[in-house]
């Protein structure tokens, strides 16, 4: 009986959160429109989570696309078709890899710095602060960090891609020995549009979900040491899971 | 003021760098350039019997030298033939009236593709012309299928065999075969 009541209680009290958690992007979405009048901010961060990331980013893009070359070298070998390389590169990282592990390592990187710049705002009462003299701290301070990560995912992401599809290239046509011509001529005829546009939807669902993880666990950490630290933790371990689960969600929707 | 003008400088250039990789991804890894880069071009059509997997956007080929795509494949209830228009570069405007077009495999399992023949006539095809001789699409099932009828028909029959192994051979015979496929009819 016990047990049945702790489990009720675990299920609303993670409904509670839900609710906070979309009441809070309602409400970031409302003062969004205001906040864009003073652009600077908004420029600033994306900045701070976008340009910052770049190098992570790229590095990890043009790994993980050298990776993608040898091993669809391999296995492309064993059936003939090498050449289809540029487009099994092309289409994973466009559709799935470029959106996911950008998110992700965006979560690790500038997810985890949003949080724990807002969270030590709240513990050193600089939110409090800017209450007190009638600042807004949502529109101040909240939304152009959030619309800052939204504009810089799909960036990212894109980026991501681009820099895989050379390492790709670079694995799979100096290394291994493909054609250049028919890697791209390959690539060229089966990546389509849709195939691109899901790509960018999904990187700009990430950079919502992503952003707003961050943001919410860092307004709402409780303000000591410890707290600042879980609310970093719980960013990332929450972007984690969400991405993968929209990720399946929007794919399924888009097949 | 140094300050918010690198910072300034760095948001532009990553914002100017993420727009350039989402215009090579939509440029440079699909095969559709943007409306105003297309070179110009002219029209033509063909009749086929079955297309096969011919899709929108496949290359058509003369020499093995692309010089168009397929941008439309409609069905003719008239005759009930499938209608493919050619949209070919306007700098290969000299392509006989008599030429062929067949349609050909990309490799054993790859894309279809267009492949038209010169013929000897001294007039060119022009835009909105229709190209008279076609074959069509060779189909993978058709083949096998008629194959195996041979087989179980006259097991004695040396060329029924021969052609067993069909499916197996590499990209250079593939485009050959529709040809063996029609004579065994």
């Amino acid at each position: 009986m016990n047990a049945l009541r702790e489990l009720w209680q675990s299920l609303t009290d993670s409904l509670e959160k839900l609710g906070s958690v979309i009441q809070f992007l309602l409400r970031l979405i409302v003062n969004s429109p205001r906040a864009l009048m003073r652009f600077d901010l908004i420029s600033q961060q994306i900045f701070n989570s976008g340009a910052l990331s770049l190098v992570i980013i790229m590095l990890s893009g043009l790994f993980v696309g050298m990776v993608l070359g040898i091993q669809g070298y391999e296995l492309l070998q064993r059936f003939g078709s090498e050449e289809a390389l540029g487009e099994a590169a092309a289409i994973g990282l466009v559709k799935e890899l470029g959106p996911v592990v950008t998110a992700l390592l965006f979560a690790g990187r500038a997810g985890t710095a949003l949080a724990s710049e807002l969270g030590l705002m709240r513990a050193t009462d600089q939110i409090s602060a800017m209450e007190m003299m009638a600042v807004d701290p949502i529109q101040r301070v909240v939304v152009p960090r959030f619309l800052g990560g939204v504009i810089a995912m799909p960036l990212l992401a894109a980026i991501f891609s681009v820099i895989g599809i050379y390492g790709a290239q670079l694995v799979g046509v100096q290394f291994m020995g493909v054609d250049a011509g028919s890697f791209w001529s390959q690539m060229r005829a089966s990546v389509t549009l849709a195939d691109v546009n899901e790509g960018i939807v999904k990187s700009l669902i990430f950079g919502v979900a992503c952003s707003l993880i961050a943001v919410y666990q860092g307004y709402y950490a409780t303000p000591t040491a410890e707290g600042v630290g879980r609310a970093t933790t719980y960013t990332v371990v929450t972007s984690a899971v969400v991405i993968l689960f929209l990720d399946y969600l929007i794919t399924a929707a888009f097949l | 003021m140094g300050k918010s003008r690198t910072l300034n400088l760095g948001t532009g250039t990553f914002v100017l760098l993420g727009f350039a990789a989402l215009f090579f991804l939509t440029t440079q890894t699909t095969s559709r350039g943007l409306p105003f880069m297309s070179p110009p071009h002219y029209d033509l059509t063909a009749k086929f019997d079955n297309v096969g997997d011919l899709k929108v956007g496949s290359p058509v080929s003369m020499s093995g030298v692309e010089i168009g795509r397929v941008t439309k494949i409609d069905f003719d209830e008239s005759d009930f033939k499938a209608v493919v228009v050619l949209r070919i570069n306007a700098k290969y405007s000299q392509i006989p009236t008599d030429s062929d077009a067949s349609i050909y495999t990309q490799g054993l399992l790859g894309g279809k593709f267009i492949g038209l023949t010169a013929g000897g006539a001294d007039t060119y095809l022009k835009d909105k012309d229709q190209i008279d001789f076609t074959q069509s699409a060779f189909v993978l099932e058709n083949l096998i299928g008629q194959v195996l009828a041979n087989f179980t028909k006259s097991k004695a029959d040396a060329p029924a065999a021969d052609a067993a192994p069909a499916p197996a051979p590499a990209d250079s015979k593939a485009a050959g075969k529709p040809k063996a496929a029609e004579k065994t009819k």
